[in-house]
């Protein structure tokens, strides 16, 4: 009873919690981030160094008045960035914090679930979360942002199946499609898959960035596009749910490419005795570490680099990352056979 | 199927790219531009119609507010006019300053130049490192006249004070931080992936064909058509300087992204020798009282940091005021090649070449 | 038992969505339902242990096919309005008696023995791999291979027939 419902439960609080919190606070990560690689301070006034500034954000958000456009369909319109926060939430189901730890002698698994599915579940979850952005933008009955979702939501469709055709050789190599599956396969094969498979890791890096819709390719929500971009209807909770939901995605999108790519709660070198010390520090804080190196990455992307046009993003989604997974699959089947 | 009308899509005047109120009505045909109606006017002060009420050295408050990012330009553009109409002995130390002052003024228009484009495309922190550099030369202007955008910073016949002590070593100081600072905005956009793909090739226009739009300045150059007014018709002290013009090849928006990126350090090395080689003297010439010219007209052009600027006066000889005050401006004959750079481009391009451009809406409408 | 409950409550669902995709008069709140329409089937399979079909279910069905659906409805509802059920040419009284005479065949083949249950215990065919995905895949690739193949030729035969026919020029 314990095991089945109570720590289970308990652990979906946690984890709700700790993202949605996450998710806030990525806000203010990212302002700060770039502000110093512009040379500037970002938010310091709300709370020492602007740690409150994600809560008062919130609070003026929540207290905007709730404007819909005269005749959007209200249902869908509420319901788009629901469509687009609950995907990203979801994932969080399968992804493994840690291996099973025995917390007052009982032995949690510190991971809400392992489903033998778990890779192909994230995949699906994540081409669900389209409806969001299609949906805000036909929801607000104008043109402009219909086309601007219909053109976001090319983008998403696309880069996921570059994305999803390189996860497979990821599962080829683990013979698994279990996340915990996958991170044990890398520590039974003494290797991170970032070293086995690094023409993988960057196809994914830049299918994540794609189908968040991150810089460089966020040209369906820059302000200097001249269609206002999905979500210009959008006022208050609604508007903030939306980037919540892609900061959600963000976070979603580190993780599994932790999982995936550098061993998950794996120190490094997890199979060399004299690295064994980096044993003690807890499994899951190396996975937030590693999470976090990617977050950062994801922000200092967005500083530095231009943008890409709508067609040359597609260009490259298509001629260029797609050919370049079905190579990786080829060459890493060719590799495990020969191997074996 | 669907039918493929032409949509048209209306950019501006309130729009975040169009550098000011500047309206940009396109035709569109799927995602390609067909045409483009460019619509001006809405920062029409009536400048040269209000010059013809004030003499002839209010004037030169006036001349300020239009090409607002390079203000010292603009004075220094109309005092030397009125000089040529009055034949007036400019003395050297003046002409130095001028010139001192004109080639910050270009260093300040480029670095707003660069950081509004590289926004515009998309790299945000070029932005606020250009914006940081501007300060100091903007620091450095309110040192010497108190101002910091519009600065009323000459007079007909030479400057109104002398340079304060320990200015030009600030100057040299500033050029040393610049040089490098110059090197870091070309280490984020020159050899970029994501920026060569967005500048390269777009908007390509050959040097015939800009002669003939009247374009003028760096998207001149660009086209690699050898005109500069420094060199062609020196002014201030540009006769006794060393320095190059930088000249593009393919006349698309990456040469002329180039072209401006060599003029930073063409004027850091022009401002190093006037700094260096300042004479001493006095800082006005011999002008009489009341600024009354004789009776004519001339026309005198410099370069602006966007291009050729000219003046146009008429004076009548009997009032002290100008019969007629004409600007050639720069801004306004390069916009009129927007709706032949345009064409056959996607929308995302169109703000990457207004960009490119470079026009500041105070210059065009006046 | 719980099983059961989990059935017909899904099965509830399922009926449910498909009848309001047929009723409702906006095209786009249709697709909609369609939309959490499959996605209790895929709670379906997963509740009859086949995870591999739920994920798929919802990957290829609810996320790539009815978001194309969800693109052509919008892009073709952007002038026209939805289609108004008082159209005059509406023949209701065929239509009514055509599914009724359906639903009595249907109702006789059920209740009168014609179709004889499948036999108690049904030998899965002999897969040397366990696990849902595994199995599927080994079958997909031995006794199905050419029903396979022949899919995948269908699928590319209709992809390069949709860039053929939007392309601008060839």
């Amino acid at each position: 009873m314990v095991d089945t419902v109570v720590i289970p439960l308990l652990k979906i609080l946690i984890v709700l919690n700790a993202t949605l919190v996450a998710v806030t606070y990525m806000v203010l990560l990212e302002r700060k981030v770039i502000a110093w690689a512009q040379s500037r301070l970002g938010p310091m006034r709300v709370g020492p160094y602007g740690i409150l500034q994600p809560i008062a954000d919130a609070v003026k958000l929540m207290i905007k008045e709730d404007i819909t456009p005269v005749r959007a369909d209200r249902w869908v319109f509420t319901a788009a960035p629901i469509m687009s926060m609950v995907p990203a939430l979801i994932v969080f189901a399968v992804i493994p914090f840690g291996p099973t730890v025995t917390i007052f002698g009982h032995p949690v698994p510190l991971y809400i679930t392992d489903i033998n599915v778990g890779l192909l579940y994230i995949v699906s979850v994540a081409s669900v979360g389209v409806y969001g952005i299609i949906l805000a933008g036909w929801s607000s009955n104008s043109k402009y942002p219909l086309l601007a979702s219909l053109r976001a939501s090319a983008q998403l469709i696309s880069y996921e199946i570059a994305v999803t055709m390189t996860l497979v050789s990821v599962i080829m190599m683990a013979g698994s499609l279990s996340m915990v599956g996958i991170v044990n396969a890398q520590y039974n094969q003494h290797v991170w898959y970032v070293f086995a498979q690094p023409v993988a890791f960057v196809i994914v890096l830049i299918g994540g960035l794609a189908e968040t819709n991150r810089a460089p390719f966020d040209l369906p929500e820059a302000e200097q596009e001249l269609t206002g971009g999905f979500h210009t209807e959008y006022s208050g909770m609604r508007f903030a749910l939306f980037f919540l939901a892609e900061y959600a995605n963000m976070i979603v999108v580190s993780s599994v490419v932790t999982t995936l790519f550098l061993g998950g709660w794996l120190p490094p070198f997890p199979n060399l005795s004299v690295f064994h010390f980096l044993y003690y520090i807890p499994s899951w804080i190396w996975f937030f570490i590693k999470s976090f190196l990617f977050l950062y990455l994801f922000i200092w992307i967005r500083a530095t680099l231009p943008r890409y046009r709508y067609d040359q993003l597609m260009r490259l989604g298509w001629k260029v990352l797609i050919p370049l997974g079905i190579a990786n699959l080829i060459v890493t089947g060719i590799v495990k056979v020969l191997m074996s | 199927m669907f039918d493929t009308n032409e949509l048209v899509l209306n950019m501006g005047p309130q729009h975040p790219s169009t550098h000011g109120v500047l309206r940009v009505v396109l035709r569109l045909d799927g995602e390609k531009v067909v045409d483009c109606d460019v619509v001006i006017g809405y920062l029409h002060r009536g400048i040269e119609k209000l010059s013809e009420n004030r003499n002839w050295t209010q004037i030169i408050l006036l001349t300020d507010r239009m090409d607002y990012v390079a203000a010292a330009t603009n004075n220094v553009g109309y005092c030397e006019t009125v000089e040529k109409l009055m034949q007036l002995e400019v003395p050297r130390r003046a002409r130095y300053v001028r010139t001192i002052l004109c080639e910050l003024q270009r260093i300040a228009s480029h670095c707003l130049w660069v950081g509004t484009h590289a926004m515009d495309i998309g790299a945000m922190t070029v932005f606020l490192y250009a914006f940081r550099e501007r300060e100091l030369i903007l620091d450095l202007f309110e040192e010497f006249c108190g101002a910091r955008l519009t600065y009323n910073s000459m007079r007909i016949g030479g400057l109104p004070q002398d340079l304060p002590s320990g200015w030009d070593k600030k100057v040299l100081q500033f050029c040393d931080i610049m040089d490098t600072k110059v090197g870091e905005y070309e280490e984020l956009l020159t050899h970029n992936r994501i920026w060569l793909e967005r500048t390269k090739g777009i908007g390509v226009i050959s040097g015939p064909e800009a002669v003939g739009l009247g374009l003028c300045g760096p998207a001149l150059r660009g086209s690699g058509v050898p005109r500069d007014v420094r060199k062609d018709e020196p002014y201030a002290a540009y006769d006794e300087m060393q320095f190059d013009v930088p000249i593009g090849t393919a006349g698309d928006t990456y040469d002329r992204y180039l072209v401006r990126m060599e003029e930073f350090r063409q004027s850091l090395r022009i401002i190093r020798q006037a700094t260096e080689g300042l004479p001493e003297g006095p800082i006005v010439g011999k002008v009489p009282r009341l600024i009354k010219p004789a009776a004519g007209e001339t026309y005198h052009a410099i370069e602006s940091p966007k291009g050729e600027l000219g003046y146009f006066i008429v004076s009548d000889g009997k009032s002290t005021n100008p019969y007629r005050f004409r600007v050639r401006p720069p801004s306004f004959c390069n916009l009129q090649g927007l709706r032949r750079l345009v064409r056959g481009h996607l929308v995302a391009d169109v703000v990457a070449l207004i960009g490119s451009i470079d026009i500041v809406l105070g210059e065009v409408d006046r | 038992m719980a099983e059961a409950i989990a059935f017909y409550t899904l099965a509830a669902f399922i009926l449910g969505f498909a009848v309001l995709v047929i009723t409702t008069k906006n095209t786009v709140h249709s697709v909609l339902f369609l939309v959490v329409n499959f996605l209790f089937v895929a709670a379906l399979y997963v509740l009859l242990g086949a995870q591999f079909l739920a994920v798929i279910q919802v990957l290829v069905y609810a996320g790539g096919i009815v978001v194309l659906y969800l693109f052509v409805v919008m892009l073709v509802n952007l002038k026209r309005p939805p289609e108004a059920h008082q159209d005059p040419h509406r023949m209701t009284k065929i239509g009514a008696s055509l599914a009724a005479a359906i639903l009595l065949e249907v109702a006789v083949i059920a209740f009168s023995g014609y179709v004889s249950a499948p036999p108690a215990t049904v030998a899965p065919p002999p897969v040397p791999v366990t696990g849902n995905t595994e199995q599927v895949g080994w079958l997909l690739y031995t006794n199905y291979l050419i029903p396979f193949e022949i899919a995948s030729m269908l699928l590319l035969v209709a992809m390069i027939g949709a860039i053929i026919l939007a392309k601008r020029e060839l």
